[in-house]
């Protein structure tokens, strides 16, 4: 079969306009937001003070085993998030590495879990519905006996937070769930009732929100009172505020999630990434809506299809 | 001078030299130091034609840091007083009163000039020309700059003297001021050893180590001696290992307390406050605060005790963060391991082997045809 030149231009300016009609369509996805009753707790850097209870407190809620790495031949190290760690305390160094929470001859703790994303990244690439957002807290959670294994969850997380059992026969992808096992039992994830200074605070991310925003109003220096495990728990301590860097981290990164964030020193330092506002899922999910929404666009091609497989086969006869 | 036994028997209340050399070797190692120079120490306290003269001030006070050394067992205080060093001077201890004390006090200084330890207890008022604290009719703040340049060395003993303590926190009604701030620019040798009250024996091994080496002990950036506060209560804390695993008591008398968890949630300063009370404990059996289940209040540490609320969360502090953490960004995957690499090669050269066999056995078969 022999396409002519002007068969061929034909065609692709047959596509171009199908492509151009089909643009304006792109219609944004609605922007999803934060659900009434959505759950998650608030990580207050400057209150983290690297004792890592809630690491240990993650390990015996979800009985996770022990992790051992190279970083030294001790007990429990892990390296970084993994099929073994949900959650994991990082440290941040600079310098002389002398003053807490200071970007320049400072360290700072920062700790790295699933971030439960308003719109996650790893519910939309699912293609099983394995990953799933609770319709009530929006805690995003895994089925395992749904889960095919294909681990597109790992690739469409910003946050690189899926890790998947390498070492297994019947592998499963391990990401926290926010203690989903121990909320219907009226009580609170592990890191936070375990946090001892109130540096993960449990809580309706909303009323979380507020007091993340207070917290940057603080003078600092001074003394306030900060809640401990969670925000309705009553208990508090008296702190001496610090210096926040001006962002809520998670208020708007990819269309905001359900865990929050503050700190002395720059996200971007903590390996926190700089985001869009915009959810991924939001735009593959409108590109991809678009594209068969009523099969039209289908249907169009695989019209135009035949047709120039019928006029070659007509120019052969 | 070797000392002999025929030396302590004319001690009144005779001790033997067994026990003299005991003191002498635990000191030796409070400090730090190898007990061989147990003797050496013995012999320092010893050979002096006068023990080591002492004058004892005391400012705001209240006495808590004379208690303490009172109840030192080793050695007792009147071994100390009596045989290691010549207390000439207390207010507490003395036996004379008034005007003869304060005469006493005149001629041992004019007598040891440049040779006697001053100790000073209590902050030191300076506000309204220091009348809050008098002794004789004389403002404790003249008496102190009047008596400290005729001193080889002044030890600072408690907070109060070393960073000004109770009397000096807000609104601090007696502009109550530490030893060395009053004396910062003569060039006097000040140490501080805070606490509230501090351990008798930082006390005393700071000044038989001064009597051993004449010289003093290695101090940090506060003047304290570094034998004695060079690391965080937190380090060698016994409570430490539930730290590490994250049990703590949440309140007094909960469950976690009743087990002997950390009280790093009850407000305990172990973590900011540099001391040794978790080694050397107190009163010569074995406790402190925190073994009793009761937080640290970091009253040795300046700007911790009588200032930061009772149940207030420490600051952790650390030199540096734990090498143990993991870093922000970790390298993944770093290559292949040696056997797997051995392996891969096997198969790669086995294929290309086969491969090459096979293409010959290809080229035979088709010369065969031709």
């Amino acid at each position: 079969m022999k396409i002519k030149r002007r068969d061929f231009l034909k065609g692709a300016a047959g596509c171009g306009v199908l492509a151009a009609v089909g643009q304006p369509t792109f219609a944004e996805a609605k922007k999803k937001e934060r659900l009434p009753g959505a759950l998650g707790f608030l990580y207050d850097s400057t209150l983290c003070i690297g004792c890592q209870a809630c690491m240990v407190g993650c390990k015996k809620a979800n009985d996770m085993p022990v992790e051992s790495s190279d970083l030294l031949p001790i007990w429990e190290n892990p390296r970084d998030l993994s099929a073994k760690t949900l959650n994991v305390i990082k440290k941040y160094e600079n310098g002389t590495g002398e003053e807490k929470d200071h970007e320049t001859d400072g360290f700072a703790y920062v700790k790295r879990q699933c971030m439960h994303c308003v719109d996650p990244g790893c519910v939309s690439a699912c293609p099983v519905s394995a990953m799933r957002k609770n319709p009530d807290n929006g805690v995003v959670t895994y089925n395992k006996d749904a889960c095919i294994g294909c681990r597109y969850c790992q690739v469409a997380c910003p946050f690189n937070i899926p890790k998947f059992q390498w070492d297994s026969a019947f592998p499963e992808i391990v990401k926290c769930q926010l203690c989903s096992h121990l909320l219907p039992k009226g009580e609170i994830a592990a890191c936070c009732s375990s946090c001892p200074t109130g540096a993960s605070l449990f809580g309706p991310t909303n009323e979380l929100m507020a007091e993340a925003k207070r917290r940057q109003q603080m003078e600092p220096g001074k003394y306030y009172n900060f809640p401990v495990s969670s925000i309705d728990s009553g208990k508090t301590f008296s702190q001496k505020a610090s210096r926040y860097v001006p962002q809520i981290y998670g208020e708007n990164e990819v269309g905001g999630t359900q865990v929050l964030l503050l700190s002395g020193v720059p996200f971007d330092k903590l390996g926190l990434p700089e985001l869009r506002e915009k959810s991924y899922a939001s735009t593959a999910e409108s590109i991809q809506h678009t594209l068969y929404k009523g099969m039209i666009a289908p249907i169009v091609v695989l019209a135009g299809l035949f047709y120039f497989v019928n006029r070659s086969q007509n120019d052969k006869d | 001078m070797r000392c002999r036994e025929s030396d302590f028997e004319k001690i009144p209340g005779s001790v033997s030299r067994r026990d003299f050399l005991k003191v002498c070797t635990a000191t030796a190692v409070y400090m730090g130091l190898p007990a061989s120079f147990g003797p050496k120490i013995a012999e320092a306290a010893t050979a002096a034609k006068k023990r080591p003269p002492v004058i004892w001030l005391s400012a705001q006070e209240c006495t808590g840091c004379v208690e303490t050394l009172l109840r030192t067992t080793h050695p007792t205080l009147e071994h100390l007083i009596l045989d290691l060093i010549s207390l000439d001077y207390s207010e507490t201890l003395n036996t004379g009163a008034g005007h003869q004390a304060e005469e006493y006090r005149e001629k041992s200084i004019e007598e040891n000039k440049g040779k006697f330890i001053l100790v000073c207890d209590g902050s030191i008022p300076v506000k309204d020309g220091g009348i809050y604290c008098k002794i004789a009719g004389k403002p404790v703040l003249e008496i102190l700059k009047e008596t400290a340049p005729k001193a080889a060395a002044v030890v600072a003993i408690g907070s109060c003297a070393s960073w000004g303590g109770v009397p000096s926190a807000e609104p601090n009604p007696t502009g109550a001021t530490p030893v060395y701030k009053i004396l910062e620019g003569t060039g006097i040798p000040v140490i501080n050893i805070p606490g509230c009250p501090p351990n008798g024996y930082n006390f005393l091994s700071t000044v038989l180590y001064y009597v051993t080496f004449s010289k003093l002990p290695e101090l940090d950036d506060k003047l304290r001696p570094k034998f004695a506060y060079g690391r965080l209560i937190h380090e060698n804390c016994e409570r430490r290992p539930h730290f590490d695993a994250g049990r703590f008591a949440e309140q007094f008398g909960d469950e976690g307390h009743l087990q002997g968890y950390c009280l790093y949630k009850l407000g305990c300063k172990g973590p900011e406050t540099y001391n040794n009370c978790s080694t050397l404990r107190f009163n010569d059996m074995g406790t402190w605060p925190v073994n009793t289940g009761h937080p640290c209040f970091g009253c040795s540490e300046e700007g911790v005790g009588f200032n930061i609320p009772l149940h207030t969360p420490a600051v952790v502090k650390n030199v540096t963060p734990s090498a143990v953490q993991t870093p922000i960004t970790v390298d993944h995957g770093g290559g292949m391991s040696s056997g797997a690499v051995a392996l891969a090669a096997g198969v790669a050269g086995a294929a290309i082997g086969a491969g090459v066999v096979a293409m010959k056995k290809v080229g035979q078969e088709e010369k065969k045809q031709d």
